[in-house]
């Protein structure tokens, strides 16, 4: 039992930065551009969000560079895909390669100069993204664990993804986005202002894929820089969408799945199931690749994949 | 409602017009100046991370080509990246999103490997023969699976090919600690350096792959032009529909195509593995399937630009770990400069077809139409 | 309002421009509309007409001109901007998110905060009745008939309140009946004084609606004259720019030998509903068989079946008694039955756009000849051939067909399917989007075919043009059959009937009608 707490505490902590890159490619995608560069754009925050918080020692000042820099790198996506009507797969890609070369590069630079030879946050900081304690709440059996034990990362997370939701779906404003996804041309003519809901949900879900990335940088190796600290998980994230259905309520519970997929190997005894560590290693992208081809096969009419996704949009076009 | 003070008066800030495309020779002076306004922005960024960016392109340059050891390296780093490049062309010019060329690379390097650690006793030529068939065949499976998918259930292929990648990447992890592990190694986890019978031989102090790249650019070429089922690639990439109205077997024409595209790759890794490193490791690959995504986009799928393309990034390649050793600026500099120079070349496609119209220029739209009458 | 309409137009254009690269769409045109008036707006395709609505509505934006709304000048720079100047346009290709129900459609783009179903719904209803329009508030838009998504198009547009309408060809794909009704509801708005600008082609609906016509020709406005004053030759005239006949020949049928016959033939949807139930015809040697049917009425199930790319369910397709079904594609082309569907782009299907005329015509004969490579020399002498033949303007055979105007790009494609020879052509909307003089040259390359005893399918829009080209004229209606008549004995309003399924075969015209 006791074992089985620590692996759903464990999944949420994995699941955490997968859900910052799942809701933020939600609300990209409901434009109708696919952003391959998650990967990219949480790696950048990754390093802007730890460099920012090594050398201030402050949490929030972390946070909040880690979303600008995702937004701005955000930015440049939006900017060449948006106004400039480029390739929205290349734009991506090349934004994740930029990113992941951009955080390595940054990170080296700058482990060079440090006197010790690596990079630890100071101890301020870490103690501020240690689990919360709610005095009575944080000490009830089970339940206190289980729900009131995290980092504040994990309460942000959901928070975020529980704003989004209610925005799409509640929202005139959401209403708008997901008509630019389906139709352009459609909310063009109806009053939407196409290009600025597309900019703003880009660059916003850029924001919270930063917030993701440095979750990856100063949680993950115990708040000791290493190069590609975020290793394939934004790229996850871009399944986890098709996976949430573009739904960021249901990308919570996606994310923590897939958390649990990746934490499995310290909890699964060997002795009952004796696979290689590799096959652990592997068993999210596995599962991902599996949840890809099920969402295919299923032909049911509700699936929430934009209309226009892919397609970049010029108004007077013939 | 109806409120026309609301209204404004004046034309919008900036806009955007189509105009007639423009012809070819002014579409390479674009290109050019897009190449080297991201030279600019990438001497920015290295201005900014305090070195002198004209000493840094220098040493890039020198350290590439200035010794025949050099220009040796440069060229091994060509090989894959050239290879590669031209493998997702195939899936490129069909629109199909092979992304998945990392994990072509290696599996297809993982099936020579078999034969180069358990039937190196062979034959030498028919060894490499058997080992350039297994790592096409192999790059080619590992490429057919997300296509299978493709067109059975329209799977989305830019995610599946990607997941391949990590699959692929710990099957070699998992032969690398358990059944291909190097007895020799006392326990540390890493496969045995090949026997010499069953390495690349060298050819003018190089490993041949150099050959048999600039052997395939040609072949790409002609198939891509010339042939039927070249042909039969283009209308695909360009709509289904048609090719479908046209009699052609899609289904069957995508699956053939990425076999090709994964096997290209596939022999990519045989030749980084047997030529190169002389054993199999989890980075065989090392981020060139990416690379080569870049490059094959930057050369527009034209197998002749994609080798000048090929041989610039590998001379920014192995420039930059000249740089590493000089000025401490770490080879992910080559990543960076790559990502600008294509955003650059992203943005200025642009201008190939549209035009920004200012507020002020719209007065002299009348002088503009002019000329092009 | 009526009394300010007679002071001031509604709207007022003065020599608009606007040129899309190098083509110049429009070229000064002026044009004007009072409140409580009708205004059609004549011209053929590729005149402008559509060009001019988009830059009223903020689609587009002008490069050159004056726009007056009421007497004032204004900038459109936005469909919000339209929308606040109370401009609404009702576009031929419907701007409608097929995923939304009709009431978020509507509400979509509006200011004030989300309102609940039940209150939003309520008021579109209101207003749905105070102009005779039936609506379902709650239903998707993907559930519903051309007709319905229209009527969703106009509540949009009337719920914001707009007060001068622009209809962009809003009877293309409308039945004659369901087209009476739409003029009833445009009547009741001018009635209310709504200005209304009508984009139309056809001229019995200009004449039996408008109040004055202004006409465009090759992006310039040509005149503007009184409907009363007018006929349906003297606007023709004023169209096209010279006196023409409107007669298209019909060459008897020489050899009434049946060549091809569909056998109860059943043909499923991949949703498993029948796009084609149960259907058999047959077509002669020298014939044109047209047929008719509302969008969407299996017309193009049907084209893909008897060319093998879709598998039938039941039935046989015979030619020359030898049954295709089950044939690949490939097969089909070489026994000489060529299809061509022109889509709604125009060149989604048949012609690859980003290729030259050469490469277009290998489309279909590449696999001919043995070895691995592909034989252009022939292609581009037939190329060369057709830009003789069939005066293609084009800089040359490398060009690629998407650089070249609608006309010849449908030139390209029919002209590759005739030279094919073959014995069955089956073509489907060919002059879709083209000008009248494009269109006769079309017809014109049919009824050669005829001569040359090719059976042809032509699949039609106009039912005009239907009634004149065809022999026969087979009627379809969600996938089935509901008539075929001969074309010389029918009238416009009979098949009408049997689009819409109101009319069975067997019933003659006279009894239907009286009904």
């Amino acid at each position: 039992m006791d074992m089985v707490i620590k692996f759903l505490v464990a999944a949420v902590g994995a699941g955490t930065p997968l859900l910052f890159g799942t809701v933020g490619e939600i609300l990209t995608e409901k434009t109708g551009h696919l952003n391959l560069g998650v990967e990219g754009m949480m790696s950048i925050g990754a390093c802007i969000g730890f460099m920012v918080g090594y050398y201030t020692d402050n949490f929030v000042f972390a946070l909040f560079f880690a979303a600008l820099s995702g937004a701005l790198s955000a930015l440049i996506y939006a900017f060449l895909t948006v106004t400039l009507m480029a390739n929205q797969n290349v734009t991506g890609l090349t934004l994740t390669i930029f990113g992941i070369g951009f955080a390595n590069f940054i990170g080296i630079f700058v482990l060079n100069k440090s006197p010790e030879g690596t990079l630890k946050l100071p101890e301020k900081i870490t103690a501020a993204m240690r689990g919360i304690h709610i005095p009575g709440l944080s000490d009830l059996p089970i339940v206190g664990e289980l729900l009131f034990s995290y980092s504040p990362f994990v309460y942000i997370g959901i928070l975020i993804a529980g704003f989004c939701g209610y925005y799409l779906n509640r929202t005139k404003m959401g209403l708008g986005l997901k008509a630019v996804g389906e139709n352009p041309g459609a909310a063009d003519a109806a009053g939407i202002k196409v290009t600025a809901v597309k900019y703003r949900n880009i660059i916003l879900g850029g924001a919270i894929c930063g917030i993701g990335g440095v979750y990856c940088s100063m949680i993950i190796n115990g708040g000791v820089w290493i190069s590609d600290n975020v290793g394939g998980l934004g790229w996850i994230a871009v399944a986890l969408v098709i996976f949430a259905n573009w739904q960021p309520s249901a990308a919570i519970l996606g994310s923590f799945v897939f958390g649990a997929l990746r934490v499995l190997k310290y909890y699964i005894p060997q002795s009952i199931f004796p696979f290689p560590i590799a096959f652990y290693d592997m068993l999210p992208f596995l599962m991902t690749a599996l949840v890809l081809v099920i969402s295919s096969m299923r032909k049911s009419s509700r699936i929430n994949l934009p209309a226009a996704l892919g397609l970049n949009y010029f108004r007077e076009e013939r | 409602m109806n409120n026309p003070a609301e209204n404004p008066q004046k034309e919008p800030l900036l806009r955007i017009a189509k105009r007639a495309e423009l012809p070819a020779g002014k579409i390479v002076i674009l290109r050019l100046l897009a190449v080297v306004l991201s030279l600019v922005a990438g001497g920015i960024f290295i201005a900014c991370m305090g070195q002198n960016p004209l000493t840094i392109y220098g040493t890039i340059l020198s350290g590439a080509c200035r010794s025949a050891m050099a220009f040796q390296g440069t060229v091994k780093l060509m090989i894959p990246l050239l290879i590669t490049s031209l493998g997702v062309t195939l899936a490129f010019k069909m629109k199909f999103w092979n992304i998945g060329a990392e994990g072509q690379i290696i599996f297809g390097a993982t099936c020579a490997t078999f034969f180069a650690l358990f039937c190196s006793g062979m034959n030498h030529v028919l060894l490499i023969i058997v080992m350039f068939l297994a790592g096409f065949i192999g790059g080619g499976l590992w490429g057919l699976i997300p296509a299978v998918f493709k067109v059975r259930y329209n799977t989305n292929e830019t995610l599946f090919t990607l997941m391949l990648n990590y699959i692929a990447l710990h099957i070699v992890s998992y032969l690398r600690d358990g059944p291909w592990m190097d007895p020799g190694s006392q326990g540390f986890p890493k496969i045995a350096r090949f026997d010499k019978n069953a390495s690349l031989d060298k050819f003018l102090g190089i490993q041949f792959g150099w050959l048999i790249g600039l052997l395939l650019v040609v072949i790409v070429f002609i198939y891509l032009k010339y042939t039927k089922q070249g042909y039969e690639i283009s209308v695909v990439g360009e709509s289904q529909d048609t090719a479908r109205y046209a009699g052609m077997n899609v289904k069957k024409i995508i699956l053939r195509t990425m076999f090709l595209s994964g096997g290209i790759c596939g022999m990519a890794g045989m030749i980084q593995a047997t030529g190169s490193d002389i054993t199999l490791t989890t980075s065989v690959a090392g981020g060139v399937g990416f690379t080569a995504i870049i490059i094959a986009w930057l050369g527009q799928l034209n197998p002749f630009a994609i080798l000048l393309v090929s041989f610039l990034f590998s001379v920014l390649e192995k420039g930059s770990s000249v740089v590493q050793s000089n000025y401490g600026l770490s080879t992910d500099c080559a990543d960076v400069l790559q990502g600008i120079i294509l955003f650059f070349i992203l943005g200025c496609e642009f201008f190939v077809r549209y035009r920004f119209l200012f507020r002020t220029k719209v007065h002299s739209e009348k002088k503009i139409k002019a000329e092009g009458e | 309002m009526a009394e300010q309409g007679r002071e001031k137009y509604a709207i007022e254009c003065r020599k608009i421009t606007k040129a899309f690269g190098q083509v110049v769409a429009n070229d000064g045109i002026d044009l004007n509309v009072k409140y409580g008036e009708i205004l059609a707006l004549l011209g053929e395709n590729g005149s402008g007409k559509t060009t001019l609505m988009n830059m009223l509505s903020g689609i587009y934006h002008p490069d050159s001109g004056q726009i007056f709304i009421g007497g004032e000048e204004v900038k459109i720079n936005s469909p919000v901007d339209a929308m606040n100047l109370g401009i609404g346009m009702i576009h031929q290709h419907f701007k409608l998110v097929e995923a939304f129900r009709a009431m978020d459609n509507i509400m979509l783009g509006t200011r004030g905060r989300k309102e609940k179903s039940k209150a939003a719904s309520e008021k579109i209803r209101k207003i749905g009745e105070a102009y005779g329009l039936e609506i379902e508030p709650e239903k998707y838009v993907n559930e519903m008939s051309v007709s319905e998504k229209q009527t969703v198009e106009i509540l949009k547009v009337l719920y914001r309140g707009a007060e001068i309408l622009i209809l962009d060809e809003p009877t293309a794909v409308l039945t004659p009946q369901e087209t009476d009704r739409l003029f009833s509801i445009l009547r009741k708005m001018k009635e209310k004084g709504c200005a209304i600008i009508i984009i139309t082609h056809k001229l019995q609906e200009v004449l039996s609606i408008s109040d004055r016509v202004t006409i465009l020709r090759k992006g310039k406005s040509i005149e503007t004259v009184d409907t009363a004053a007018c006929d349906a030759r003297k606007l023709t005239e004023l169209m096209v720019g010279r006196p023409v006949s409107l007669k298209i020949q019909r060459p008897k049928v020489a050899d009434p030998e049946t060549i091809f016959k569909v056998v109860d033939l059943t043909v499923q949807k991949p949703d498993g509903s029948k796009a084609i139930d149960d259907i058999s015809f047959e077509i002669k040697k020298g014939e044109i068989l047209g047929v008719a049917g509302v969008a969407g009425s299996g017309q193009k199930e049907l084209c893909e079946a008897i060319a093998g790319l879709l598998h039938a369910q039941k039935g046989a397709i015979l030619f020359h008694k030898e049954n295709l079904l089950g044939k690949t594609p490939s097969e089909i082309i070489e026994k000489g039955v060529s299809m061509s569907f022109v889509p709604e782009d125009r060149l989604g299907m048949g012609l690859v756009a980003s290729m030259g005329m050469t490469d277009n015509m290998l489309l279909k004969g590449y696999q001919k000849g043995k070895g691995p490579f592909i034989k252009r020399r022939p292609a581009r002498e037939l190329a060369e051939n057709l830009i003789r033949k069939l005066e293609i303007v084009t800089p040359g055979t490398e060009t690629p067909v998407r650089l070249l105007s609608g006309g010849n790009v449908q030139k390209v494609l029919l002209g590759r399917e005739i030279e094919s020879s073959p014995s069955v052509l089956i073509t489907a909307y060919p002059v879709r989007g083209l000008d009248i003089n494009s269109s006769y040259t079309v017809y014109d390359l049919l009824n050669e075919q005829k001569k040359k005893n090719v059976a042809v399918m032509y699949i039609g829009e106009d039912l005009d043009v239907l009634l004149e080209l065809s022999d026969r004229i087979m009627v379809l209606c969600h996938g089935k059959i509901t008539g075929i008549v001969d074309a010389d004995k029918t009238t416009k309003e009979e098949i009408g009937m049997m689009m819409t399924g109101e009319m069975k075969p067997a019933e003659s015209g006279k009894e239907a009608l009286d009904e």
